[in-house]
């Protein structure tokens, strides 16, 4: 236990009530979330008052007047006029809440990519010059970062208060969380879906630095090789070259050039070659065969690690003969290709 | 509701010489029963045990919170405690509470009916009802389940290692129990009505009892094919929704909550019958807009449907499938809007008896605003992002579920307490819990709003030193919220064996469950009586 709570990274804080605002996302937010609060507050208080106006005025022994109830058609139209200023209220917050959203969510063409992994009861950090961080991600202010989150067993959450952000980690998936952080500092990390016994113990730290401060953490991290080369070298050790590459007896699609592209299927149809497909191409081969290939790729589930499938898939991204030029694939959207 | 026939009995008819309590003692007289009436006894037994048993849950949960640190219990029993007070709460106390309990005692009663259409049958799900609460109770003993109530797929399928498969069977076997109820509600309120009482005179009670049969008629079978998934998977290694086996842990979360967001209205629209009774009784007044609640009773139930998808904002659906979503989840608050403005309403121009019930039913309204309209603030997809699985959604839901539905029910479980015994309890005692609930209610929940909004998440073992002193507001909140559950259980015993006699009655209500004698009749009338009035006629001038 002492073990466990040796890594948790505690940050000071006082009674507050708001967190801090600490992202671009944030200040946006917490706008909308002050708009929301004063409507339903006032509503809020308003039945509330009326109540007790109802309840003092017309108590049993009260001399109130009680004449001249409104009729069923006055009530009906009242109830009408109640219902329309509520959908009209309700529909500018929808707008409102869902352009937040769509902006938030739908994320920036490029930024840089961390990969985060999820475990019981960890957070594992790569970032793409290779360094590796646990429960700490190190980020600079003012770029926008794109985290690749994935799980390596059941479902976690990526949440950070101070930022307003938070994604489902799921596994067998990947989903990304982009920020924008403003404020130099360190914030808190958590796992907001529960996970097992020390789901309250998975948390961790986002340290934001300024540029140069940022430049000179990396530096301290001493030379690493970048996900691209540690795929590589996978490649090779897991005999994926010896079809994938080259001219070998064995006739397998070629990898160079396929990352965001569609691939035509044996079965009909085309998929986009985004991370998902290259996982579960490497997974589950049998899901979707190359259209003119035969499928004789063996699965490699239970094999390869999330780190690993990652740094693969970075290195066959890397094959792509004209860097750029492709847009990212959207894969926000729920689930795979059917 | 005046009646030409059938109230053969005068008003100052105190107790009544027979009744459905005076003959059949022995154990078998109730365990065998048909009676509506008493199986309604049988279910409030069963479910007042489950609320405690669920309640120390609670409790215990609070205690541990009091500290950041977990001190109290381990984060296994943590775990353990608030999955079963989760399940034991929605599946053995919410569902069933109104409609098995007061909704069995009372729906024959006000569509002037001698029982439910299948008296059996009734009988029949209280003993399902029974047997699924033997699996949980063993689930618990068997070294308990640390799921959640959710059962989230892979952890409760592959990861757990907990009694996951007794709680999945318990909640599984309870399910028919609400298919049974339902069923019997909607038959009983089609075809059994009295002469003269149609679609539109009946009490706003029967309505959110048939709107809530017809949902968990729909739904519950849904809930049931995901729990059998679940078992698949979990025992056979059939790949459904475990990523590893080919499976798709979101489509677990898909079936889930297309039953679980319609259990939602299964665990509120009862209420809102309850207290649409109580509020045109203590008022005098008849309902603000009748047929504005009767259809916002119905669109609340057929909207329920599709807004599922606003628990998995954050969960990796489509960005667009979220939008319409959270669209159709600002709609479904417009009924509940329009209702609270009618009981408020209601009040106006009225003669307001400040009663133990009413104080309950005015809680109800109180407490269901902040529900409703924090929930509003959740429907909004942007402030989802950020409170998605922390206390805010906690708070929200417990305003709803215990602020609304369980508030309800006491006010309910007082209302007709006079009608089911016979008997009056204490004016002052009840008028005391009914206050402790109010206060100590939002003395729990409120500062779990602040906690949410700064990021709490939910399910927390332990949690950053700055949130202590809300944590400890809340905790001691409940306290006070156990006072007031406690208060009730311990007067309205008292009353069985000491209170005075009530009258038929002593509200001066309308609606035909009054126009018997209290307790009521073994057939509940001597005759059908004849319905000649909308209800809630009620005239502010008469007391």
């Amino acid at each position: 236990m002492s073990e466990q709570r040796a890594y948790l990274p505690d940050i000071e804080r006082g009674l507050r009530f708001l967190p801090e605002q600490a992202s671009r996302f944030a200040g946006d937010l917490d706008i909308f979330y002050l708009v929301m609060v004063v409507v339903c507050g006032l509503l809020t208080i308003l039945v509330f008052a009326l109540i007790c106006y109802f309840g003092y005025r017309y108590r049993a022994n009260s001399h109130a007047n009680r004449e001249h109830i409104p009729s069923p058609r006055t009530s009906q139209r009242i109830e009408l006029g109640v219902l329309t200023i509520m959908f009209v209220v309700f529909m500018g917050l929808f707008a409102w809440s869902s352009d937040l959203y769509l902006g938030q969510y739908r994320g920036p063409q490029s930024a840089m990519t961390i990969n985060v992994i999820g475990k019981q009861w960890m957070w594992k950090v790569q970032h793409p010059d290779g360094a590796r961080e646990i429960n700490t991600i190190h980020v600079p202010v003012g770029e926008t970062i794109a985290l690749r989150v994935t799980s390596e067993d059941v479902i976690h959450s990526f949440y950070i208060p101070d930022f307003r952000i938070k994604r489902d980690v799921l596994p067998g998936a990947y989903r990304e969380v982009w920020f924008e952080a403003t404020t130099p500092g360190e914030y808190r990390l958590f796992c907001a879906e529960y996970c097992g016994s020390y789901h309250s113990r998975m948390r961790g730290k986002i340290v934001a630095m300024e540029q140069a401060a940022y430049q000179r953490w990396l530096s301290r991290q001493g030379q690493h090789d970048t996900p691209e080369v540690q795929g590589a070298r996978l490649f090779s050790s897991y005999g994926c070259s010896g079809c994938h590459i080259g001219e070998s007896s064995v006739r397998a699609p070629e990898l160079a050039g396929v990352y965001g592209r569609p691939v035509p299927l044996s079965s009909g149809g085309t998929v986009m070659a985004d991370d998902a497909y290259l996982r579960d191409s490497i997974l589950q081969p049998q899901k979707h065969v190359v259209a003119g290939f035969n499928p004789i790729m063996p699965s490699f589930s239970g094999q390869i690690s999330e780190d690993e499938l990652l740094q693969i898939i970075a290195y066959i991204k890397s094959l792509q003969p004209e860097e750029s030029g492709t847009t990212p694939p959207d894969d926000t959207t729920d689930g795979e290709e059917p | 509701m005046s009646v030409v026939s059938g109230n053969a009995w005068p008003a100052n008819d105190l107790w009544p010489r027979e009744h459905y309590l005076s003959s059949g003692f022995r154990l078998r007289d109730w365990l065998l029963t048909t009676d509506h009436k008493r199986i309604g006894w049988l279910y409030l037994a069963s479910i007042t045990a489950f609320f405690f048993l669920g309640g120390v849950a609670a409790l215990l949960i609070r205690l541990e919170l009091m500290t950041p640190r977990g001190d109290l219990v381990t984060a296994d029993t943590y775990n353990q405690l608030f999955s079963m007070h989760g399940i034991i709460m929605i599946w053995f106390f919410l569902i069933p509470s109104i409609p098995a309990t007061l909704g069995n005692f009372l729906l024959p009663l006000m569509v002037g009916a001698r029982d439910l259409a299948f008296p059996r049958i009734n009988l029949l799900s209280w003993y399902i009802y029974t047997i699924g609460g033997i699996f949980t109770l063993f689930a618990v003993i068997a070294g308990g389940v640390d799921t959640g109530w959710t059962f989230y797929t892979p952890y409760s399928t592959m990861f757990s290692n907990t009694a996951v498969l007794a709680a999945v069977t318990g909640v599984f076997v309870v399910g028919f129990s609400s298919i049974l109820t339902g069923i019997n509600f909607i038959v009983t309120t089609h075809k059994m009505r009295a002469p003269g009482l149609s679609w539109m005179r009946l009490p706003l009670f029967v309505w959110a009892n048939y709107a809530t049969s017809l949902i968990m008629v729909l739904a519950t079978p849904v809930l049931s094919c995901t729990l059998l998934l679940i078992a698949l998977e979990r025992v056979l290694g059939i790949g459904i929704f475990d990523p590893s086996l080919g499976g798709d842990p979101i489509l677990f979360q898909h079936l889930f909550w297309f039953y679980s967001h319609p259990a939602v209205y299964i665990m509120i629209l009862p209420g809102m019958g309850v207290v649409s009774e109580i509020i045109t009784c203590f008022s005098r007044n008849p309902i603000f807009g009748y047929k504005g609640m009767a259809i916002s009773i119905m669109s609340i139930a057929i909207f329920g449907f599709i807004v599922w998808g606003h628990h998995m904002f954050v969960a990796g659906q489509s960005l667009y499938a979220g939008v319409m979503f959270s669209f159709f989840t600002f709609l479904v608050a417009l009924p509940s809007a329009i209702k609270t403005f009618n009981w408020t309403a209601t009040l106006y121009k009225g003669r307001i008896h400040f009663t133990a019930p009413m104080l309950y039913g005015l809680s109800f309204i109180g407490l269901f605003t902040i529900g409703g309209l924090t929930g509003i603030i959740l429907a909004s997809l942007a402030i989802d992002i950020h409170v998605h699985d922390t206390y805010f959604v906690v708070a929200h839901f417990h305003y709803i579920m215990v602020g609304g539905m369980v508030t309800a029910y006491l006010g309910g479980l007082h209302f007709w307490w006079p009608k089911m015994t016979g008997k009056r309890y204490s004016e002052l005692w009840s008028k005391v819990a009914a206050l402790a609930l109010f206060i100590g209610f939002n003395l729990t929940f409120f500062p779990q709003f602040i906690l949410g909004y700064l990021g709490m998440p939910r399910r927390y073992h332990e949690y950053p030193a700055d949130f202590q002193i809300l944590n400890a507001m809340s905790s001691l909140g409940a306290g006070v919220l156990a006072i007031g559950y406690l208060l009730p259980l311990v007067y309205l015993t008292w009353s069985l064996f000491k209170g005075q006699p009530a009258g038929s009655n002593p509200w001066n209500a309308k609606g035909l469950e009054w126009l018997t004698t209290s307790p009521p009749l073994k057939h509940n009338f001597v005759q059908i009586p004849r319905v000649t009035e909308p209800a809630y006629a009620y005239d502010r001038d008469d007391g």
